[in-house]
This record gives C-alpha cells, sequence and structure tokens, in this order.
C-alpha cells in the first residue's frame, strides 16, 4: 500500500511536469491553431542555457530568470515573427511540417554544436526523503509539485483576474469575436507565446535533474505533452493538466507493476483508450465542425 | 403573415421536405428560433432575410452541419433530424456552400466526377471501375449545361470566381439530388452570370424535375425565381408566401429598412 | 511533354538506373538498392500525406513490422514473394487499427496515433527478445531465389529491388487513376465539400493511410533481405519523421516528389558518411542541422517542394 502511494505521488510530480509542457501545447493550439512539434526542444533548449548559464558561474535563479528572458525572446517572439506568423495563414500542415524541421535542427545543433552526452544538471531541491506515515516521499517530488502549483495557479490568477488574462481567455475561445470586441488579437496571441517560453523554462528546470540534459530529452517530453494536451482535452486549458498528472501516475505504475521497458508506451495506450471512449477528451467539449 | 395568395401548403403525403420548428440557440443567442417550412417534389422556395437572420444556421441545421437545439427534420417521410451530412448527400440532397468550395487541385471534369461517382457501386468496385467512374458523359453534358467547355481541363482553383460558383453549383446537381439547398448562389456572381444562373436553374427545375431551397439576397433573383419565398428575421419566419406579397409586407419591409 | 515522350523518358531513366549497378562499387549498389527499398515506403507515404492530405508519423514502424515478419519469415524458409503480401497485408490491418479511432475525432490526430505506435513498436522490437532478438536484432536473413533464379548477388538483387519497385509505382499510378485517387483528392482539397457528396471521408482516409502503411510494409520485407541483419535502430520515430520530410521536401502530392526527397534524407546523408574529404566531414556532423533549417525555409518560401521550382519560374515569367 505505502509502495502504491509513492508510486502515485512520485507520478504526480513528474505528470505536472508533462502538464506545464502540454498547457503551453493546448494554449498555443487554442490561440492561433499552432500544432508546435518542437515543443519537446522548446523544454530541450532552456535545460542547455541554464546549463551553461550555472557552468559560468551564476547562481541557480539568475540561471533561470536569465533563461526566461532568452527563451521569451527566443523561443516566444522570435519563433512566433519567423514561422509561425509567415505559416499559419496556410493551414495547419505547412506549419506541423516546419515545426518538425525545427525540432531536428535543434536536436542537431546542440548535439553537433555542444555535446551528444548527457550532462548532470543540479536539483534545485535539497537531496533526501521524509517520511509521511510509513510513506517515504522526496524533497524534489514536494519541491517540484509546489513549484508546478505555484505556476499553475499564478497562471489561472492572471487569465480569470486580470483584463489582459480575460482578453487572452476571449481570443482562444473565439478569435472574431474577440477581435469584433475590440480585443489587440495579435497582442494577445504574442502573450501567449511568451507564457509558453516561460512554461517550457519551468519545465526544463524541474525535469532536468531526472532525465539529464541531454540533446534528444525533448523526443519524450514533446510526445507526453502532446498527450497530456489531449487526453485531457486539446480545447480546455485544465484538460492538459489532467492528462499530465494522469501519464505520470500511469507511467509509475506501468513500470513498476507490468515492466519498466514499456513506461514510454503508456502515454499512447492512454490515449487510445480515451479517444475511443471519450474522443474530445476527458474534459474537452464536443466540438462542432466550421463549415 | 401574409394571407391571400399563399400556396396550398404540401399535403403530408406529397412532402419532400419537412422543416419543424427547428431551432439553433448559442447560449443565449438564437440564431434560429423555431422555423417551420415544408417544400413538394418539384419546389423551388426562396429563403430571403437581413444578415445574420439565421438563414445560414438554418440550412446547417437541416444538412447535418449543426445539431439542432430542438425541432425535427423530415425528408420522404424519413425523420434526417442531425443525420451526417455523408448520410443526407446519400439519400439524395445536394447543397452549395455560401463560399467557395470546390477541389482546386483537380480539373473541372474531375470536380464533377467526383461530385457524382460515390453515388454508384460499392467502395471496392470503384477502385476497379473506369477512371472517369462511367460518368465522363454526364458530366461534359453538366459541362456544356453550365457553359463550362473551354475550361473543363483546367484546375479547379485557377479559375475566376463566378466559374468556380458555376461549378461549385454544378456540383450539387451531378448526382440527381432529389432537393438541392443552395446557399447564396448569386452571392460575388456578375449581373451576367446570375441571369444565366437563373435560367439553369429555372431549365433544371423544368427538365429535371429539381426541387430547391435557395437563400439569396438578389430580390430580383428570387422574385423571378422562386414561386413561394420565406423571409427570416432574428431567426424567425417572418412572413411567407408569393414573392409580392412578401416584398410587400410591411413587417418586412420594415425588417429590410427599419435599422 | 507528350505522354508517350513521358512514358519513353521514365523507361530510359529506369534502364540507366539499372544499368549503372555494372560499373559501380559494391558498397554503391548496396546503396542504390537501399533508395529504392526506402522509396517504396515514401511512394506509399506520398499517397497517404501528398493526396489523401493525411499526416503520418509511423512509416518507419511499418517498414520495421515488414522487415521483422520478413526475417522471422523469411528464416523459417517462407517463399519471399509469399512474404511480400504477408507484410503488405498485416500493415495494412494495423494501418486500420491504428487509424480508425484516430480518424474518428479528428483527422490531425492521426499524426498523434501514428507518433505513439511508433514509440509503442520500437519499444517492442526493443524488448520482446523472443521474437525480434531485442538490441540484437535479428541476423542471417537470407535473400530470395526466385523461380530458380539466385537473387544473392548484390546486382542481382538491386535489379530485382527496382524492378519490385516499378512494378509498386505502376500499382500506385493506377490506384491514383482510378476514382480512388479522386477521392482522395477530393479529400484532401475540401473535406466538407467532400462529405456533402456522398464520399465517405473517414473510409477513403482511412484506406489511404492503411495503403500507405502496406507500401512500407513490402519495403520492409526487401530492406531486411538486402541488409540482412536487422535491430530496431532503423524503426525509431526519427525515421518516420525524416520520411515525411522526405515526401514534403521533394513536392508532395507530386508523383515524383519521393524519387527526390528520397535522395536528400537517404543517399546524400550515406554519402557523406561513406567520404573524407575534410569539408565534407563537417558536413556529417551538421548536416541534420542544415537538413531541419532547410525543410523551414522551404515551408516559407517553397512550401509545394523541390519539384515545384520549375512552376514557380513558370508563373514568376508570366506576370498577370
Amino acid at each position: 500500500m505505502a509502495e502504491l502511494v509513492q508510486l502515485v505521488v512520485s507520478g504526480i510530480a513528474t505528470g505536472s511536469i508533462y502538464a506545464l509542457a502540454g498547457l503551453g501545447f493546448t494554449l498555443l493550439w487554442q490561440a492561433s491553431g499552432t500544432i508546435n512539434f518542437a515543443q519537446g526542444e522548446f523544454v530541450m533548449l532552456p535545460a542547455f542555457a541554464m546549463l551553461f548559464c550555472v557552468l559560468a558561474g551564476m547562481p541557480l535563479w539568475v540561471a533561470v530568470l536569465v533563461t526566461c528572458a532568452a527563451a521569451m525572446i527566443v523561443l516566444g517572439y522570435g519563433f512566433k515573427r519567423a514561422i509561425v506568423d509567415p505559416l499559419i495563414r496556410h493551414g495547419v500542415i505547412p506549419l506541423v511540417i516546419a515545426t518538425l524541421g525545427l525540432a531536428i535542427a535543434l536536436k542537431t545543433l546542440v548535439r553537433a554544436g555542444y555535446s551528444a552526452e548527457a550532462h548532470q544538471f543540479g536539483s534545485p531541491f535539497p537531496g533526501g526523503v521524509f517520511s509521511v506515515g510509513g510513506i517515504n516521499v522526496t524533497y524534489a517530488d514536494v519541491g517540484t509539485l509546489l513549484i508546478a502549483g505555484v505556476i499553475v495557479v499564478a497562471l489561472q490568477a492572471f487569465v480569470t483576474r486580470t483584463l489582459t488574462g480575460r482578453a487572452m481567455q476571449a481570443v482562444a475561445q473565439n478569435t472574431e469575436a474577440a477581435r469584433v470586441l475590440g480585443i489587440d488579437v495579435k497582442r494577445m496571441v504574442l502573450y501567449t507565446f511568451l507564457i509558453n517560453a516561460v512554461l517550457a523554462v519551468v519545465a526544463a528546470l524541474l525535469i532536468t535533474p531526472t532525465y539529464l540534459a541531454k540533446f534528444d530529452m525533448g523526443e519524450s517530453i514533446g510526445l507526453k505533452a502532446f498527450f497530456a494536451a489531449i487526453i485531457g482535452g486539446f480545447n480546455q486549458t485544465r484538460g492538459a493538466l489532467l492528462g499530465g498528472v494522469l501519464i505520470g501516475i500511469l507511467e509509475n505504475l506501468v513500470g513498476f507493476y507490468v515492466s519498466p521497458a514499456y513506461k514510454e508506451g503508456v502515454a499512447l495506450m492512454l490515449f487510445l483508450v480515451v479517444i475511443l471512449i471519450r474522443p474530445e477528451g476527458l474534459l474537452g467539449k464536443a466540438e462542432e465542425r466550421k463549415v | 403573415m401574409s394571407g391571400g395568395m399563399r400556396r396550398p401548403a404540401p399535403a403530408e403525403s406529397e412532402r419532400l421536405l419537412h422543416v419543424r420548428d427547428v431551432a439553433k440557440h448559442y447560449g443565449a443567442i438564437r440564431a434560429v428560433d423555431g422555423v417551420s417550412f415544408a417544400l413538394a417534389p418539384g419546389e423551388i422556395v426562396g429563403v430571403i432575410g437581413p444578415n445574420g437572420s439565421g438563414k445560414t444556421t438554418l440550412f446547417n441545421a437541416i444538412l447535418g452541419q449543426i445539431r439542432p437545439t430542438s425541432g425535427s427534420v423530415e425528408f420522404r417521410g424519413e425523420d434526417i433530424t442531425a443525420r451526417s451530412p455523408l448520410e443526407l448527400a446519400r439519400r439524395g440532397i445536394g447543397r452549395t456552400f455560401q463560399t467557395l468550395q470546390v477541389f482546386g487541385q483537380l480539373s473541372v471534369r474531375d470536380n464533377l466526377i467526383a461530385a457524382a461517382q460515390e453515388f454508384q457501386g460499392t467502395i471496392t468496385g470503384r477502385l476497379f471501375a473506369r477512371p472517369d467512374a462511367g460518368l465522363g458523359a454526364r458530366a461534359d453534358e453538366m459541362i456544356e449545361l453550365f457553359r463550362l467547355g473551354h475550361v473543363a481541363h483546367l484546375k479547379a482553383g485557377t479559375l475566376s470566381y463566378g466559374q468556380q460558383k458555376l461549378i461549385d453549383i454544378a456540383m450539387a446537381f451531378m448526382p440527381s439530388p432529389r432537393l438541392v439547398l443552395l446557399d447564396e448562389p448569386c452571392a460575388g456572381v456578375n449581373p451576367g452570370l446570375v441571369d444565366q444562373l437563373r435560367e439553369l436553374l429555372a431549365t433544371l427545375n423544368r427538365t429535371q424535375g429539381g426541387s430547391f431551397v435557395v437563400i439569396e439576397h438578389n430580390m430580383d433573383f428570387i422574385m423571378k425565381l422562386c414561386p413561394h419565398v420565406i423571409c427570416m428575421v432574428e431567426g424567425r419566419v417572418l412572413a411567407e408566401g408569393a414573392p409580392a406579397d412578401v416584398q410587400a409586407d410591411p413587417a418586412v419591409l420594415e425588417a429590410y429598412l427599419g435599422n | 511533354m507528350k505522354p508517350a515522350l513521358r512514358v519513353a523518358l521514365l523507361a530510359a531513366s529506369i534502364a540507366v538506373l539499372a544499368a549503372v549497378a555494372l560499373a559501380l562499387k559494391r558498397s554503391d549498389v548496396y546503396l542504390l538498392t537501399l533508395y529504392c527499398v526506402y522509396l517504396m515506403a515514401t511512394f506509399g507515404l506520398n499517397l497517404t500525406v501528398g493526396y489523401a492530405g493525411q499526416m503520418s508519423l509511423g512509416q518507419a514502424a511499418f517498414l520495421g513490422i515488414g522487415a521483422y515478419i520478413a526475417a522471422i519469415l523469411l528464416k523459417l524458409g517462407w517463399p519471399f514473394l509469399l512474404v511480400v503480401p504477408v507484410a503488405a497485408v498485416v500493415c495494412f490491418v494495423l494501418g486500420l487499427v491504428v487509424g480508425f479511432p484516430a480518424l474518428r475525432v479528428q483527422h490531425h490526430y492521426l499524426a498523434f496515433a501514428t507518433l505513439g505506435f511508433n514509440v509503442l513498436v520500437y519499444l517492442a522490437m526493443r524488448n520482446e527478445e523472443q521474437i525480434t532478438g531485442g538490441t540484437f536484432g535479428i541476423s542471417g536473413i537470407p535473400r530470395p531465389t526466385i523461380l530458380g533464379v539466385d537473387l544473392g548477388g548484390h546486382v542481382a538483387f538491386y535489379w530485382f529491388t527496382l524492378g519490385s519497385l516499378v512494378v509498386l509505382g505502376l500499382l500506385l499510378w493506377w490506384l491514383l487513376r482510378s476514382p480512388w485517387g479522386r477521392a482522395f483528392a477530393a479529400l484532401r482539397d475540401n473535406p466538407i465539400r467532400a462529405e456533402s457528396l456522398g464520399i465517405n471521408i473517414t473510409a477513403y482516409t482511412l484506406l489511404a493511410f492503411a495503403i500507405g502503411a502496406a507500401c512500407a510494409g513490402i519495403g520492409g520485407v526487401y530492406f531486411a533481405s538486402l541488409v540482412e541483419f536487422i535491430e530496431p535502430g532503423p524503426f525509431h520515430f526519427s525515421a518516420s519523421l525524416m520520411m515525411l520530410l522526405a515526401v514534403i521536401v521533394g513536392g508532395q502530392g507530386r508523383f515524383f516528389g519521393p524519387v527526390v526527397g528520397t535522395v536528400v534524407i537517404i543517399l546524400v546523408p550515406e554519402l557523406l558518411r561513406g567520404s573524407s574529404a575534410p569539408w565534407l566531414k563537417f558536413m556529417q556532423v551538421w548536416y541534420l542541422a542544415v537538413f531541419g533549417v532547410a525543410v523551414v525555409l522551404l515551408m516559407l518560401w517553397l512550401p509545394g517542394g523541390l519539384l515545384s521550382i520549375p512552376e514557380r519560374f513558370a508563373r514568376k515569367a508570366k506576370p498577370r
């Protein structure tokens, strides 16, 4: 029993990281119809950026801030201006292809330009374990949950409590109506890209201590982010959170009770089951087709 | 409702299409708010109304693109409410769209063949069928009728708006449907073509027994083509009857000119 | 170009491709054969992606399934010409099984489902050691003898593969000219209109995807027989991405698009790997980065792919 609870707790912690990446993925889709197949690489790059900063002698918190700023400029603004804006008019597929190309380019750039090895990345949390009623929980898991929780709550507060946040929500729900209401749609979409970049940095900060910084670390986390988003419901922001956490828990359970070899396949199986039973995702709303 | 000249409503047994109290609400917005009408075989009904009066939403609710909030649609005595567009097509209901909807990469002739090829044989049979699916002659007939001969082998996407509009309409008629719903066939079409289009529809009605429901803003077109007209305002039927009566109805005039 | 001239030109190119094998080194013939094998898969993928407009990111999984089926059955002594249809049918059916749930929802879900399927297949190849040999793979896969002709030699097997590719190409050409091809194009160009005209878009999309998968399965049989040793590596989902990009780079929906695109993903990197010139050494490391950036630029400036260049120039030369 204690074992099961431990697995679930650490699953929730890992899942909350997937949820952050999946959340960014969902936000981009809602605001601009972008399916970003380089989402995993958007987590990998900040991991290396933080690694460089730390190697250059910065304390971790400075490294995080510097990386956040850089990510907002490059992965937020730059990505939107250089790739999304020119391609989005042509429909979903050209942009999907371009982000696939981008993912390959980013991975190879890191491998060829820096290193093909996995690099240690210091955890922002103290090591060690504490026990509650016979259940061992690591500080890293608690810290991860806390940070992910704070980010999600802060984002939720921003979206529901501030004027800008509500405008962003309006754009996500109905771009045309938002435009009619006089909302600066372009600016709101840009904010979404900036938020996505920050979410990617946080996900990188939380996941790299266990995954290690490696050029292809994005493949796995990108995959989990897509599936988290779809399992929860592509058109619901909360969906990605539920999807991510579910994947995290099930991966842990399957890895322990079934076979660690198939841990990576859990997200797909869950995806197939969910779309067979509830095509719109667990929290998603059925959409009517647009003519 | 204007009285006098109203055509007799088609009897139960000879109704091709019967729309009963169809409504579509989006939250508090009542895009369509309880519309009923009936259509006999071979009849042409025009639907007019100011922009945003719910005409296209009504079409989409009839045609299975969206699920009506309430009400029902019957076609040849069968309840077809919220059936998929595919099932409606199979039952012989064709449509055109307000915006251009052709297959841009296919030639005009292939557009027409594509429009009818699924109505014969089985899917496996079509794999082994002749490339033109035995529809070449029918396609050429329609090409001639719509005067598209000079562009028949060009990609539809490269043609002018008016030509694509003609293809769009010809496609709806290719499979000899029992009923066609046309959403603003004249929008964006030059005046010369409007007359041609009206004559075409009249010919198809006369020679092939076509039954149509036509949404249109062009009053002249509606007046000349449709013996029966429905005027929608704010999701409801404001007036119904012969075109001249509807046009003269003070409520209709107010709806168009009032605001 | 007149159709007759086109056919003649094509026949001549195939004859040249066949003849060069006599003048080339053994390793180059091997490379050409590998190119033909991947072309089988990318031709199929072009049907799915280019003609039917669906995103498939699992073509390498189907190539791998075909290869493992071939490895196992050929070692059991099954005749090659029986293994080919078995692999094709298995991949076709798996395509239906994977595609159905995804396409029932939304068409871009196929991309995710196939991507996940590829991950799962790769895991199975690595972990089901009793069947697949795990990371050690399966070795000693025989090359076929057909109608008493031994195809074990590198040139003979190349000719056999090239001939099979031509047959597959002809079948696909015939398929695309049938009403099915028209339905595929219709659902790619405008699915909503297609549905209103009685075209069962779910059925046709599923068929286009499953046929594409079957082509990869066939390619996999030739792959196994060519390399004589298979392991999971080549069937990782990154290979699926490369095949998809090959179709796009060449020009999706153009019959010969994959012929160009597959050069870029198979021939060029292999040639780079084999060369020793210093600047080429540099490219060995950076090739994929350059390729990735090139794909992005291609989408921005030439979304129709390399084969659309002539049309581009024609349009520029003729101002409207």
